[in-house]
């Protein structure tokens, strides 16, 4: 196994509210997780379940109340750690004033960088983000999306070794959705580590080695794609079409019409005995598939029971 | 130093941009109209009225500027959060802030500057040759400038833990303390206990003495500025601002950024 090349320890955050700030509300229990060399993390949850807290914590923009972090070997207290990171927030905004390569040029300008290798790596991302013929205008006049995308580039402008992405899919069109997943696989390519956050699920789980889900603050688990969603069955599907003539029989009242074709779904055991109703119907019989849960009804399951939970302590509060 | 240079360049690049600059077309404005106006009013004194009204619209506009952009140097960053993508660079929270500072602080100077040369030329048109004594007028609009890099310090500070709004009425409450903090010093029988007397005598060594940098009367009437008053002002500002700067580096240091 890779070596962690982000490591989280009992992070914990509270926030105060309320009259004079007296109570405090927690966004954050306990997290602990990591994320390995090389591959590409998906954090999973709905929104306000504290993955945009946790990859604030990551870049010291919110300070934790307790636990730790570090990310290459080096705790996220140390600023020159950041030079090794790429971070793009959640819905970007950046100077109105600038163009998108000026803005690129002033980030390149903390790394160090010689005149010519900003140009040159400027140059780079901007294409590698599609921005290239946009370059000159002022980021004022830049859609959601172009935002994004200027905000993708300033995170791997510097080729860092760890990249995190708030929500990178966010305010993207398709064939933008599509370009930063490319991105994304090629960071990989390369060697890079990547975390992003998302609740796009069928993202994750066409890029993710490993997803952790987190809801309302707990880390609910972390695994593959695979893993998380199990690898048993829920029972099988039948699609099949009927010939005008065709008699009534049992399984149809089971099956949904959509247009000329039926659709069954029934327990494993059940399978032989429809598909022989089927044969004695006459009906023409186009799939017969598996169903197995997906990363999406893992995930409803865990909000929903989450939301059960908070609804049972506050009938036995009440 | 070098981060502190660079964001100190695009706060500068930014005041430019967003036109920040075009004050002085306010104060060319004014004082064109002036010297016309003094020119065939104010027989005798013209270089005096002039000299008065060009300082006291430097110092106007100057203090405008650094309330309200310098409030805005670090709320708008978080508004906006410009500021997050920044602070995920090998740069310190300090370094933001001073770089901000100095961005605001280069702004002023030139504004100050082309301020200055515009009142020199008002004072050519009621008046020329120009006096000697025309040149104190300088050292009179440096002394205006040291006092805008405080203001600019104190808005910080406010802006840093603090909304925009509370920044500004702390800023300009402080100056306009500030302003009055001798004649605070000066208080006495006015019926209040000596307690309260000590108290305010105590609060007032605190407050920014803005005052020392007041010395319109003087230049007006032609009558130089004593050096030592500008060595004290110019170290005063930065023992002043440099702890000011030290003090919203420590809160913003430890802010959270939501």
């Amino acid at each position: 196994m890779a070596a962690p090349a982000i490591e989280i320890e009992n992070l914990s955050k509270e926030y105060p509210h309320g009259f004079l700030n007296l109570k405090k509300k927690r966004s954050l229990e306990n997290l602990s997780m990591q994320v390995y060399t090389g591959e590409v993390f998906g954090f999973l949850g709905p929104n306000g379940a504290g993955k945009s807290t946790t990859i604030k914590l990551l870049m010291r923009l919110i300070f934790p109340t307790s636990g730790t972090a570090r990310i290459l070997g080096r705790s996220i207290d140390d600023v020159s750690m950041h030079r090794d990171i790429g971070y793009l927030p959640e819905q970007p905004y950046f100077y109105d004033y600038l163009t998108a390569a000026e803005l690129l040029d002033y980030f390149a300008r903390f790394h160090g960088l010689t005149a010519s290798d900003r140009r040159e790596r400027v140059q780079r991302a901007l294409k590698k983000v599609g921005l290239e013929t946009a370059k000159k205008i002022q980021l004022r006049k830049y859609s959601k999306g172009m935002l994004q995308r200027a905000g993708l580039a300033q995170a791997i402008l510097h080729g860092p070794q760890v990249v995190v992405l708030d929500e990178p899919m966010s305010g993207l069109d398709p064939l933008g959705r599509r370009e930063v997943r490319d991105i994304i696989l090629e960071l990989k390519k390369d060697g890079r580590t990547v975390l992003f956050s998302t609740h796009i699920l069928s993202d994750a789980e066409m890029l993710c080695d490993r997803v952790g889900v987190i809801v309302g603050g707990k880390l609910r688990g972390v695994g593959t794609p695979g893993e998380m969603v199990g690898i048993q069955t829920q029972g099988m599907e039948i699609l099949f079409e009927l010939n005008g003539s065709a008699n009534k029989f049992a399984l149809l009242d089971k099956a949904t019409k959509t247009g000329e074709r039926y659709r069954v779904q029934l327990p494993e055991a059940e399978l032989y005995p429809a598909l022989d109703q089927l044969q004695a119907a006459g009906a023409r019989i186009l799939s017969v598939a598996q169903l197995k849960p997906t990363l999406e009804d893992f995930f409803m399951n865990l909000v929903d029971s989450d939301r059960a939970q908070s609804s049972a302590v506050e009938v036995s509060a009440t | 130093m070098r981060n502190v240079w660079v964001v100190a360049t695009n706060t500068f690049r930014e005041a430019v941009r967003d036109r920040v600059l075009y004050n002085l077309v306010v104060f060319a404005l004014l004082m064109m109209g002036a010297a016309i106006i003094v020119g065939q009013i104010s027989i005798g004194i013209e270089q005096s009225v002039i000299v008065s009204l060009g300082l006291t619209a430097i110092s106007v506009i100057g203090i405008f500027i650094a309330v309200f952009i310098g409030v805005g140097l670090v709320s708008k960053e978080i508004d906006k959060r410009t500021l997050y993508a920044l602070l995920a660079k090998p740069v310190q929270r300090w370094q933001f802030l001073l770089g901000k500072y100095g961005g605001l602080a280069m702004t002023l100077t030139v504004n100050t500057a082309a301020m200055a040369v515009g009142l020199y030329a008002a004072m050519w048109t009621v008046k020329h040759p120009l006096d000697p004594s025309a040149w104190y007028v300088l050292v009179a609009v440096y002394l205006i400038l040291l006092k805008l890099t405080l203001i600019v310090a104190l808005a910080m500070l406010f802006s840093c833990f603090t909304t925009p709004f509370l920044a500004i009425l702390f800023t300009v409450g402080i100056y306009i303390a500030g302003v009055f903090a001798v004649d605070l010093r000066a208080l006495q029988g006015i019926g209040l206990n000596p307690a309260t007397m000590k108290f305010i005598r105590g609060f007032s060594y605190l407050l920014p003495n803005f005052d020392n940098f007041n010395v319109m009367g003087l230049v007006a009437h032609g009558r130089a500025v004593p050096a030592s008053l500008v060595w004290q002002d110019t170290l005063y500002t930065l023992v002043y601002a440099a702890i000011v700067l030290a003090a919203a580096a420590m809160v913003f240091s430890r802010r959270n950024l939501k």
